[in-house]
């Protein structure tokens, strides 16, 4: 998919300069302009339900604006801006992803906020066929766990969670090594692994709290705090963006309340 | 439902090169385009990985078991469909029985299909909670994300393209030189093991190079329903995906040698066609 949209994608340079909005249209959120823009918003695959509708809002906001979201995993949109996808904004589920970007000149300005915190649960099948009951459960040989990929926000946080779990005697120093024994399969965003997990495919996943609520015909099992990651989000305009003062209108919006709860129904936690 | 037809026949019905002057600037021009579309990614590609280091890429662990899953899964691949697929082509060169026409269709499906399609479905059907998934795993056999899943995702996507070059090679062979086989004694296997396949060998051969090139190639099908494992179902096509997020040399130093694989596939199945005629 990520090919497709590379290939079909114009380079940044194709797009003239002189396209910037006309000066005396100052405010780009006002509602009394109704000339028709479009908005392209790269946010993380666990962001999809949340982003999905401050979308809406923020059209119903902003009249004759379409934002258009492209949802995957932040390394495969970080991948995308790089390789001249036209975004306008970008929200990562890490910092790592927006920091390289930022070494990259890629981000407006180099700067960047945070919008939401996340953390992460074990979530199971509706079935839970490997009756897995504990976190030490996840060790039991032949459980089939499945995981993002290490280059994945998610799938870096799962192996830190359990590295910081190996530090427990409770676990033991082999428990991270024995967990990832289990995993069948590294998918390339939290959504597949939500997916083949609800599919019951695999006995166990490790995905975003958010992503849990999302799907509520999943068991889960909570990870305790002082083992879990606090995955923070963060938020920036896109230095090629065609768009960049509606772009900033959008980042305003989500940092605003009405933005802050939308997150929040969606199960994100306020950023800080 | 068009038959597909060989390269070699299509060349051989061919007049000979029209006179140089007829052929204008009217048809070279587009003609520029497409060779130009065709050539230019592939080059940028090599030359991109050239650029990088090429031989310590592509000895890097990851690639090597990406390759190593793709040898295994694609030759075995091939012989399921060589085993299973010749009896299969032959029937339907050589019999007449109800409902051929819809068998044929369901055959070529998979030609046409998205490979993404075709792994949702293999999820559906022999997925845990698939139609049959359940009960094979009474028998112990679970298959989503083991290497034989990758084998099945890669024999459903290309096991159709050798069964219609097989069923098209053993259509081709004279029906009199059969029957004088028969009027000798031969039975059913000998006619089969040292007439027709003899005979349609080149056809044979020919179909088992493209079928094996487009198992090496395969990817939707495999990420559904084999998913990305390392050594296990990431295969040369999942780990340049992967390698382009996370390690870009590897994934360019794969994807060179993919290319460099398929160059060779095709032109030895051009060479078999230039010395059938």
């Amino acid at each position: 998919m990520a090919a497709c949209t590379l290939a079909a994608t114009p380079a940044p340079t194709a797009v003239p300069p002189t396209q910037a909005p006309p000066t005396q249209v100052p405010t780009p959120a006002s509602t009394a302009s109704p000339e028709a823009r479009t908005l392209n918003v790269f946010a993380a695959a666990s962001l999809t339900g949340a982003f999905g509708e401050i979308a809406k809002a923020f059209e119903a906001a902003n009249l004759g604006v379409t934002v258009t979201n492209n949802f995957a995993g932040s390394q495969a949109l970080r991948t995308q801006i790089e390789q001249g996808a036209p975004a306008d904004v970008f929200a990562s589920a890490d910092h790592k992803n927006m920091d390289t970007m930022v070494t990259e000149n890629l981000v407006q300005d180099g700067k960047y906020q945070d919008f939401a915190n996340n953390k992460l649960v074990v979530i199971l099948p509706p079935k839970n066929p490997a009756n897995i009951q504990t976190l030490q459960d996840l060790a039991k040989p032949g459980m089939k766990l499945i995981l993002e990929d290490a280059s994945v926000p998610a799938g870096n946080y799962s192996r830190q969670i359990l590295a910081n779990m190996s530090k427990d005697s409770t676990y033991g120093s082999d428990f991270s090594d024995k967990v990832l024994k289990n995993v069948v399969s590294n998918e390339t965003d939290v959504k597949q692994v939500v997916s083949k997990v609800d599919l019951g495919e695999g006995d166990a996943g490790i995905v975003y709290v958010t992503d849990a609520q999302a799907a509520p015909d999943l068991k889960s099992i909570e990870i305790p705090d002082n083992f879990n990651v606090i995955a923070k989000y963060p938020l920036a305009v896109v230095a090629k963006s065609s768009n960049s003062e509606l772009a900033a209108a959008f980042v305003q919006y989500v940092l605003s309340p009405e933005g802050q709860a939308v997150l929040q129904k969606w199960g994100f936690a306020p950023a800080k | 439902m068009a038959r597909a037809i060989p390269l070699t026949s299509l060349r051989r019905s061919l007049p000979k090169p029209v006179a140089r002057r007829r052929t204008g600037w009217i048809f070279i021009i587009p003609s520029l385009v497409m060779i130009v579309l065709f050539a230019l990614p592939l080059l940028a590609l090599i030359l991109r990985a050239a650029g990088s280091d090429f031989l310590i890429s592509i000895a890097a662990p990851s690639a090597l078991q990406a390759l190593r899953v793709s040898l295994v899964t694609s030759t075995l691949s091939l012989c399921v469909t060589l085993l299973c697929g010749t009896p299969l082509a032959y029937l339907l060169a050589r019999s007449q029985f109800p409902l051929k026409p819809w068998l044929e269709t369901l055959i070529d499906l998979p030609i046409v299909l998205p490979p993404s399609v075709a792994g949702i479905a293999l999820l559906m059907a022999f997925g845990r909670n698939g139609m049959v998934g359940p009960s094979l795993s009474l028998l112990g056999i679970h298959l989503p994300f083991t290497t034989a899943a990758v084998v099945m995702a890669q024999t459903f996507v290309s096991g159709p393209l050798y069964i219609r070059a097989a069923r098209i090679g053993f259509t081709d062979v004279d029906v009199q030189l059969e029957e004088a086989a028969t009027v000798e004694g031969a039975n059913a296997w000998q006619l089969f093991r040292e007439v027709m396949i003899p005979l349609a060998g080149t056809a044979l051969l020919n179909g088992a190079i493209l079928c094996w090139a487009r198992a090496l190639g395969e990817f939707g099908a495999t990420i559904l329903f084999a998913g990305n494992l390392e050594g296990v179902t990431q295969t040369m096509p999942l780990a340049v995906y992967i390698g382009l997020e996370r390690d870009l040399a590897i994934a360019l130093a794969l994807s060179v040698m993919l290319v460099a694989v398929s160059i060779l596939l095709l032109t030895s199945a051009r060479r078999l066609e230039r010395r059938e005629d």
